[in-house]
């Protein structure tokens, strides 16, 4: 048997090749959305199965597992005989969302490890790009009705043939895609990044031999799983339920609902979406991998300390919620399931185990990418542009301390633009950046507070589209805490005011020189009974203006803050 | 010697977490003197004269006194900060406090965050700039006056004007200034762009409210300093380490107090680049391990990497040149335990320094590092502590046979072995981090080895990284008073240009990189200080249109041609990435220049007292001792000090010194230098 000091050792070795891969993934990639904002993941999967081994540690949190169920279905496919089997030094590519997929914009390459001839394990990442082709720059069309709007779906096929690129099937892509001359970046950062954790692996195999690491990958699955059990051992054994909504699909105005039921049974967890809605006309569908890994990422966020792998997944079952909207099949549109959705299943799972576990699990936190993207032409300069805005909100109260403002998104890590590159890009001027007063939702501990910025378009016309949420309802309070304040959009066009009939959700409204567009983004959720705060805290709040003294007073129920 | 030497008498005082350590360098007495005292933490003054007395140095005779200090870097951790007030731009007082819109950590959606400057003293006037540099909207000096009074009425000691593009057009932050000098009560006023002419209104703003906030205590700090030390005659100027590693006069350090900021950190750097480039080791990556944390940095060509994008900590990013040190991990008081899942783990937990490890015999109760390393005799157990209120070994053994060996079925040695192991191969790892992070191989570098702990562990983790050389200096535990004395001058400047490369006046470029150059000149003019040389080293950053990173491009002397920079830049970013884009613009972010007075060469030879030295290596042992090595092995230990000049060691063995223990292991080999810098050879080990 393994000693335990070489487990420790192979598991850091392991940790090691994922994290190497992210850093060399982002350091040479082209896009921001990838090199700064860290939109990508990388790790290791098994032979058999696409079991996840090892997970980049810098990889962006909505991509915790997802990429085992796309591994497993190409390794299914090409045991089919529906891919390509590989060769040496091959690497397939695949955005097919239905095939173990987030939205297309998530572009996964996969390459398997060989040894001896035989493939030992695969290797895969993910990245963000900008654009895939679709009704709009950037993928994120709110209106779209089926998954072809959305843009260029590739089903896995071997981009990189025995370490050579394809060049017809990359002038395929090029051609159906926007900014298709950047690309070329990404492919040869993303790829570059898989060849970077073969050396690492191979180093490391070669060093242990390939028994010994194919056992410690065994035994270190059955110590995850083992982890995890004590973790979750602090829920007593009983079912807990929650309910979140989703404002709306976006192109039909009513609620989306996710309805869940966590079973403790003494042993692990089951995650039952019985009830959830339908599936819905607009972009606001999950797929199945979508789903399970907003689970395994709140989860996460719940014990950090567990490491990301199959094993720690082991006592989580989640049954597959077949017929509604977090299990879409084709063509249903899904390019808000990665951005959007999967923050509303993490906060359903939040809101559900805050009662078993009132220590470790916040009130909801504002749960939304807050997308703004302006797409307009500056005719006096002869070009187009696409800026996207996307902004942080107000996180949960919980056990010992108020929520942080303007928090980033439960998905993502990466930092939102300042507003100087911003207004040194494109045409538009920034009338305010400032916290959104009075949205943190009251509690013992309070939520955080969201954004509240207000942009002006200064030349030319542009078209503004919205893809946010957190709308209609406010991130919920926990045990007793009060819901955090809504999203709210506004437009000031021709000098009149409206609210999109979607609240959150909009797209292509024109505008002109002057007009204006005011995004508040949520505050947290409460975490206990308002009574239970302390009235000075709520008079400090008062005195920075973070709420008013009328607002204390109907929120907190203080007289005289 | 050679006349182009130091010389003249001089004192490097740095002042750390822990100890503050001396060195004073006699070039005509020929001698060195080194002191190591308790640091002072309420009044850092008391300790500097206590090393001064320690080390029977007289203050009148000196030439320069050269000091470290951490006010400012405790000030900003601990946050013990003035009251300072922020006046900004109308609709944007909340960007302090909102920040760049992130977490402090990947997992866990839990998490606090302070800005430096709270709500009701963060004022706006009416007033704007676009980002052309055009105004938008004139200030409102009315309303600047008002909110002025308010700030002054408020006790605020420091204010910080901060307005949008101000590194585009300063006109408006200018002339701010000019009326808050009318009103305000003192000194204490930073301008944002004076500080940082770049854009990205946050990272600006915090460097801005750092710098006021920490302004008044600076000043204060290096008055009191100042008189406490010409009380004792000492009638020369006083200079203070910055975080770049260059050193500017106590009389205007504290205008631009946050560039003081992790001066200590940058001053060992500085050391271990020039005993490199003496040693004819200029490549080097350096491994500074103390008891709760390490710090590692890249040396390339005798030049500590400097980065002017450093983050402190969680959204505290301060963006004026730093060295570029990196903290990971574990220190010597990193606890070991076993985890849910049965494995053993090395940190992150940290004993500190109270109760620190079980050695300390301080109360610690957790087995640490530093305890395996005295458990398998690396350390000298004779130096435990056994007195009253001490520790015994059986004590620490006793630790690591119920906490980490019961559970893993090992017996306690074994036990201690495998925490070493683990913790090796962990901070391998984060050293291989660092270094790719910055575009290089760990292989090609040697790793110099400081710091209290560094020296302990250096060997192993280079044979672990693949690193083939280790450079232990004379004097391990007291490199950063040594920076002290050897650093140079220096002042970095940043000016955004942010144009695309084809777009560029060069003529605005070639006259940005001279006013640059004539700053630099004047700012060192003033500080009286003898250099042996000037320096000006000029670099530009640039990007593809499109992306958000930005690659720091070198330049050679001589004025660019736009056509050089293309080229340059074209060759830089395929170096470091492996990837041509000829199809993408490029575009010019920033110009820089960092003028460097280089000081007269100090000789490090006199760093060991040839006095000491014994004739053979035999007569420099000590004695022996049993050592785990894969097995216990009776292991020669020497006195650094008493090492003969030529010395040749064979590993297994350990070389001991006041404050520092090196460990080679079987297979190693060093030499001695003429500086008395150790050079370890890694030896093939199974």
């Amino acid at each position: 048997m393994i000693d335990p000091i070489t487990l420790t050792v192979i598991q850091s070795g392991l940790q090691q090749v994922c994290d190497e891969m992210d850093l060399s993934f982002s350091r040479a990639a082209f896009s921001p959305v990838i090199a700064e904002a860290n939109d990508r993941s990388d790790g290791i999967y098994s032979a058999a199965d696409g079991s996840l081994i090892a997970q980049g540690s810098m990889g962006l949190p909505v991509f915790v597992g997802t990429m085992q169920f796309s591994t497993r279905t190409l390794i299914e496919m090409i045991r089919d005989g529906k891919a390509a089997a590989p060769k040496p030094g091959d690497i397939y590519i695949v955005n097919d969302p239905y095939l173990g997929g987030t939205h297309l914009m998530d572009v996964r390459f996969a390459m398997p490890v060989w040894r001896n001839g035989e493939i030992f394990c695969w290797l895969s990442n993910t990245g963000h790009w900008p654009d895939t082709g679709g009704a709009v720059p950037g993928g994120f069309s709110a209106s779209a009705t089926a998954v072809e709007q959305e843009g260029l779906r590739l089903p896995p096929v071997r981009l990189f043939k025995e370490g050579e690129m394809d060049a017809e099937i990359y002038a395929i892509i090029c051609s159906n895609i926007r900014v298709a001359d950047q690309r070329i970046g990404d492919v040869k950062a993303q790829a570059a990044a898989l060849y970077v954790g073969e050396a690492r692996l191979t180093r490391l195999l070669d060093r242990y031999g390939d028994d010994v690491v194919e056992e410690a990958i065994g035994e270190l699955r059955t110590r995850a799983a083992q982890q995890m059990r004590a973790s979750i051992a602090a829920i007593t054994v009983g079912s807990y339920e929650s309910v979140a909504y989703v404002d709306s699909d976006g192109v039909v105005n009513e609620p989306l609902e996710i309805r869940l039921k966590v079973i403790a049974d003494g042993d692990g967890l089951t995650f039952d979406f019985t009830g959830s809605s339908l599936p819905c006309a607009g972009p606001m569908n999950s797929v199945w991998a979508t789903t399970q890994s907003s689970v395994y990422l709140a989860m996460r966020h719940i014990f950090p300390d567990v490491p990301i792998s199959a094993g720690a997944f082991e006592p989580l079952t989640i049954h597959r919620p077949e017929g509604t909207f977090l299990d879409a099949r084709y063509p249903r549109p899904v390019s808000g399931c990665a951005a959007e959705v999967s923050q509303r299943i993490a906060e359903a799972v939040f809101a559900a185990l805050v009662g078993a576990l009132p220590d470790l699990v916040t009130a909801a936190p504002a749960g939304t990418s807050g997308n703004f993207a302006l797409g307009g032409e500056v005719p006096e300069e002869g070009r187009s542009y696409v800026m996207y805005q996307i902004s942080g909100g107000g996180y949960g109260g919980y056990a010992g301390g108020d929520g942080i403002s303007n928090g980033c998104s439960t998905i993502g890590i990466s930092k939102s633009p300042p507003v100087e590159i911003m207004e040194q890009q494109f045409p538009v001027l920034y009338h305010r950046y400032a916290l959104h007063e009075g949205s943190g939702g009251a509690g013992q501990y309070r939520g955080g507070f969201g954004l509240d910025y207000e942009v002006e378009l200064l030349r030319g016309t542009a078209r503004a589209s919205f893809v946010m949420d957190h709308g209609r309802f406010g991130p919920q309070g926990a045990l007793g805490g009060a819901d955090g304040g809504v999203n709210r959009v506004e437009v000031t066009r021709g000098g009149e005011r409206f609210v999109p009939e979607h609240l959150s959700k909009a797209q292509d409204i024109a505008l002109t020189a002057g007009d204006r567009v005011r995004v508040r983004t949520p505050g947290g959720g409460g975490y206990g009974p308002v009574e239970d705060r302390d009235p000075e805290l709520v008079a400090e709040d008062v005195r920075l203006g973070r709420y008013s003294a009328e607002e204390a007073r109907r929120l907190f129920g203080v007289e005289r803050p | 010697m050679t006349d182009r030497d130091l010389t003249g008498s001089f004192a490097g005082i740095d002042v750390g977490g822990t100890f503050t350590d001396l060195i004073h360098y006699d070039s005509r007495a020929g001698r060195v003197r080194l002191a190591k005292v308790a640091t002072t933490l309420d009044n850092q003054a008391h300790g500097v004269l206590a090393a001064l007395d320690a080390a029977e140095v007289d203050a009148a005779a000196l030439d320069l006194i050269v000091h470290g200090t951490t006010t400012t870097t405790n000030a900003v951790l601990e946050r013990r900060l003035c009251k300072t007030g922020l006046i900004t731009t109308q609709g944007f007082r909340d960007v302090l406090e909102l920040g760049r819109r992130t977490r402090p950590q990947a997992y866990g959606m839990k998490g606090q965050f302070r800005p430096l400057i709270p709500r009701d003293l963060r004022l706006e006037v009416p007033e704007r700039m676009l980002a052309s540099g055009a105004e938008h909207l004139p200030l409102d000096e009315d309303a600047l006056r008002i909110a002025l009074r308010r700030l002054v009425a408020e006790d605020c000691e420091a204010l910080v004007i901060h307005f949008l593009h101000a590194y585009a057009n300063p006109a408006h932050e200018r002339r701010a200034g000019e009326i808050a000098r009318e009103e305000w009560p003192n000194g204490n006023i930073t301008l944002g762009h004076a500080l940082l002419s770049e854009s990205r209104e946050y990272e600006r703003g915090v460097t801005a409210a750092v710098n006021a906030s920490v302004q008044p205590l600076l000043r204060r700090y290096v008055e009191r300093l100042a008189d406490r030390l010409s009380e004792r005659g000492y009638a020369r100027d006083l200079l203070v380490m910055n975080g770049n590693g260059g050193m500017v006069s106590a009389r205007i350090v504290a205008e631009e107090a946050a560039k003081t900021v992790m001066s200590g950190p940058a001053s060992g750097v500085m050391a271990a680049a020039y005993t490199g480039r003496r040693a004819g080791i200029p490549d080097l990556l350096t491994y500074d391990m103390g008891g709760t944390s390490t710090d590692v940095a890249m040396i390339r060509g005798a030049d500590p990497a400097v980065s002017h994008e450093i983050e402190i900590e969680y959204a505290m990013p301060i963006h004026v040149p730093m060295v570029d040190v990196r903290t990971v991990g574990a220190g010597g008081g990193s606890i070991a335990r076993v985890n849910a899942a049965g494995l053993l783990q090395v940190g992150p937990e940290s004993a500190g320094s109270t109760p620190g490890p079980i050695c300390y015999g301080k109360g610690g109760t957790e087995p640490t590092i530093s305890d395996a390393n005295m458990l398998l005799g690396r350390m000298n157990p004779d130096r435990l502590n056994t007195g009253a209120g001490g520790v015994l070994l059986d004590t620490i053994r006793k630790a690591f046979a119920e906490k980490i060996a019961a559970p893993l079925g090992l017996d306690a040695t074994e036990a201690a072995a495998a925490v070493l192991r683990i913790a090796t191969a962990k901070m391998a790892d984060a050293v291989r981090m660092v270094s790719i992070s910055l575009g290089e191989d760990p292989r090609d570098f040697a790793l110099f080895a400081f710091g209290g702990a560094g020296p302990l562990h250096a060997c192993a983790i280079a044979r672990e990284l693949g690193v083939p050389r280790v450079l232990v200096p004379a004097r391990p535990g007291i490199t950063n008073a040594l920076g002290c004395i050897v650093a140079d001058l220096r002042h970095d400047f940043v000016q955004t240009i942010n144009r695309p490369l084809d777009l560029c006046d060069m003529d605005e470029v070639h006259a940005a990189f001279a006013r640059q150059a004539e700053d630099g000149r004047a700012a060192i003019d003033r500080e009286h200080v003898e250099i042996a040389e000037l320096r000006t080293a000029t670099s530009v950053d640039m990007q593809f249109i499109g992306q958000t990173h930005l690659l720091r491009v070198p330049l050679p002397d001589g004025l660019p041609t736009r056509e050089d920079l293309r080229s340059l830049f074209e060759d830089a970013y395929f170096r470091r990435f492996q990837v041509k884009l000829p199809e993408i613009r490029p575009a010019l972010v920033n110009v820089n220049t960092s003028v460097i007075g280089r000081r007269p060469e100090v000789d490090l030879s006199q760093l060991l007292d040839a006095s000491e030295r014994k004739a053979s290596l035999a007569e420099a042992q000590s004695g022996t001792r049993p050592v785990y090595f894969d097995g216990w092995v009776e292991t020669p230990v020497y006195w650094r000090d008493h090492l003969p000049g030529d010395a040749v060691l064979e590993g297994p063995a350990i070389v001991e010194q006041m404050d520092c223990t090196l460990v080679m292991e079987p297979g190693d080999t060093a030499r001695q230098d003429a500086d008395g810098n150790l050079i370890v050879t890694l030896g093939e080990r199974s």
